[in-house]
């Protein structure tokens, strides 16, 4: 059993300097006054194993805003569980003031204020500075990427990875695991891993052909007189989620059986300390440490979420670190005698105006960077309004998205993935083809214009509310419901699959969606082949340019009930 | 792009249904189970262990694996088949171990079942749910 449990509410003690106004009326000096780097790091070094956990960064090598969920509805057991909780009842749960950095950090309460007060998060010179101050207490340190690493702005696209993987090794990154990696193709998977100074971890990515494994599931790390185990979970549902066939000769999958006789082999292998990097979404992590036995901490990464102390299961602690740069998790563990006897956590939260960039880091990022800067600078236009996407249904950025669509591509509906990656743009900020392709880049862009029926919108909408809403975390996806445009309808989260989705009608007329009836559609993010149509960046750089100016307040298309 | 139903239901989005499993199959599964049991009625679980993914990368092709250590046979049903006969594995006594692995086509979101039958002429069975689904959205 786990004796001594201790909860360092991440440097956010800060809150208590501030007040709770809640109202973000303070100005950004008593903010920013507010917040230490060396309060930030503070840590009491704990027992004799250290691991640092990043996860999900999605490519995104400088400072962002990022706007957590204000909706992120559990089903089943998960239900009102965190990372089930947001807004006051997230803060609530963990005594947190409102209006404090932490707030701003983990929540979406008065988001736009408490931005301008504490500005961006994230920027991987900021991360080198923690992890840096986080080996110079613990020299043995085991630092760990949950994946989600290489994807997700236009320079990993036009490098197709390249400048995050220079990045991360620069970082010292000793194993990693994976999901939108793959969407490069397995040729350039494989030829990056290739010349990884650190493995590449997967228990559960198999030859599709021989059901073999094709990765290393495991690697040993001998730190503090221990021998610990790391093993990575990569994200099951690689070919269903994203285009199976640019990596046709794997296979993924939960794996529950090999995920237990993996760890039976480390353990019979002499590790005193079992980790799991996972990519499989929290809910499906919480399940897993309650049905395989002898793993210690799963660092839980996939749906981004951002957990402020760690969740326990059994004997097994879950941590949930976050994305996009905006914290970095340092767990100290005591291992003894081959059992994990007690441990220390921070979900540290990196304020990009109070933590100094690492300047050998910062160079690297503006290297990669500079043939490009011209390009990424581009001014599309203004937005007026807060332009989101994280949250369960529609955010303001999808909208824009979708309102796009509908316009450049001439149809009645638009669709668009409810991917979780994406920041967030404040009101007043301008838009720049950056900020449009951190919220569009991919491999599979293109953006079609079909033809579909009444019924098959439905079946559809029911299908990918199925790979949410199902209370079995192990028939989930991780992801969020598909975006759309032009339509609005109803959704009871909780009734069973085909009969989720309710009241399909047209926004612009009213009119019920007919089965038998052809409407026009517009999307992206197409996991067939033979997609066709222009990139989604460039239909949507093209709407805004027209707009000039963007306002969009979010959408009353989506009635939720059953949460 | 030409306009299939498997194209428009691929749309980065796309899925098929969940149908109930219709009267007339389940009539079918019934009568395959009773077949290879003879009417008893199986003891559920113990001793019997069907691995399926939970959700299928490829409906055509579905690998399912299952062991009963001690097993005599072990029979394999798809209820939402067309003909719910899958396979049935028979063991003799110089088997080294009563497990087995195969690939099976599922034409939709269905359970699978396993019945063991063991030495003692007893019946063993369990079901696992294999979700055959479209394209996703993954975060």
């Amino acid at each position: 059993m786990i004796s001594r449990r201790e909860f360092i509410q991440a440097g956010f003690a800060a809150s208590a300097l501030l007040g709770a106004s809640g109202h973000g009326r303070w100005g950004r000096l008593a903010a920013q006054q507010a917040l230490s780097q060396d309060q930030l790091l503070e840590f009491r070094d704990f027992g004799n194993v250290t691991l640092i956990h990043v996860t999900d960064i999605h490519a995104q090598m400088k400072p962002v805003w990022f706007r957590e969920p204000s909706v992120n509805l559990g089903v089943g057991e998960a239900r009102g569980q965190p990372p089930h909780l947001t807004g006051r009842a997230f803060l609530d749960h963990f005594g947190i003031a409102p209006g404090s950095p932490g707030a701003y950090a983990m929540s979406s309460e008065d988001f736009a204020a408490l931005a301008r007060g504490y500005g961006r998060m994230g920027g991987l010179d900021r991360v080198a500075t923690v992890v840096k101050a986080i080996r110079a207490a613990r020299p043995g340190a085991i630092l760990l990427d949950g994946g989600d690493t290489w994807h997700g702005s236009w320079t990993a696209l036009q490098t197709r990875g390249r400048d995050m993987v220079e990045a991360m090794n620069l970082l010292g990154v000793e194993a990693m695991t994976s999901h939108w990696e793959w969407t490069y193709g397995a040729g350039r998977v494989e030829e990056i891993v290739a010349g990884l100074p650190f493995p590449f971890l997967g228990a559960n990515i198999f030859d599709a052909e021989w059901d073999e494994p094709a990765f290393d599931a495991w690697t040993m790390f001998e730190r503090g007189g221990t021998a610990v185990a790391v093993i990575g979970q990569a994200f099951p549902y690689m070919p269903i989620a994203n285009p199976g066939w640019m990596f046709p000769d794997y296979s993924f999958g939960i794996r529950q059986e090999r995920m237990q006789a993996v760890v039976d082999e480390a353990r019979a292998a002499g590790a005193g300390l079992v980790v799991c990097l996972s990519h499989n979404g929290f809910d499906t992590d919480r399940k897993m440490a309650a049905q395989v036995a002898g793993i210690d901490v799963i660092l839980s990464g996939h749906t981004h979420d951002a957990i402020p102390e760690p969740v326990q299961v059994g004997n097994t602690i879950l941590i949930a670190s976050g994305s996009n740069g905006k914290f970095v998790s340092r767990v100290d563990l005591e291992v003894q005698d081959g059992r994990m006897t007690g441990y220390r956590h921070k979900l540290i939260p990196v304020f990009a105006d109070a933590i100094a960039p690492d300047g050998e880091m910062a160079e690297l990022i503006a290297a990669q960077r500079a043939p490009y800067e011209a390009e990424l600078a581009e001014v599309l236009g203004q937005t007026e309004s807060l332009l989101y996407r994280r949250g369960n249904f529609n955010g303001t950025w999808d909208d824009v998205i979708c309102d796009a669509i509908r316009a450049e591509r001439d149809v009645e509906i638009a669709l668009s993935p409810g991917v979780r990656w994406g920041p967030t743009l404040l009101p007043g900020d301008p838009v720049t083809f950056e900020d449009l392709l951190n919220a569009t880049s991919m491999t599979y862009g293109r953006c079609y214009r079909s033809e579909m029926t009444g019924r098959q919108l439905k079946l559809v909408m029911e299908d990918v509310a199925d790979n949410i809403f199902n209370a079995d975390p192990y028939y989930q996806q991780g992801g969020d419901m598909v975006r759309v445009g032009g339509l609005s309808y109803e959704i009871d989260i909780s009734a069973p699959m085909g009969e989720r989705i309710g009241k399909l009608a047209l926004t612009d007329t009213g009119a019920a969606l007919e089965p038998d009836r052809s409407y026009t559609v517009g999307g992206w993010a197409s996991v067939s082949q033979d997609t066709e149509g222009p990139q989604i960046w460039d239909v949507v750089a093209d709407h805004i340019r027209g707009l000039g100016t963007i306002r969009r307040e979010p959408s009353d298309t989506v009635t939720v009930t059953g949460a | 792009m030409e306009l299939t139903r498997r194209n428009t239901l691929a749309l980065g989005i796309g899925g098929l249904a969940l149908a109930a499993l219709p009267a007339a199959a389940a009539a079918a599964l019934e009568e395959a189970m009773a077949a290879f049991t003879g009417g008893a009625q199986p003891a559920e679980g113990g001793g019997l262990i069907l691995t399926a993914p939970e959700i299928a990368e490829n409906g055509n092709t579905v690998p399912v694996s299952v062991s009963a250590p001690g097993a005599e046979a072990i029979a394999l049903f798809a209820a939402g088949n067309p003909e719910p006969e899958v396979a049935t594995f028979t063991f003799g006594p110089a088997a080294g171990s009563q497990s087995a692995s195969t690939r099976i086509r599922l034409a939709q979101t269905q359970d699978v079942h396993a019945i063991a039958r063991m030495a003692d002429g007893s019946f063993v069975q369990t079901r696992a749910v294999v979700k055959v689904t479209i394209g996703g959205c993954g975060g």
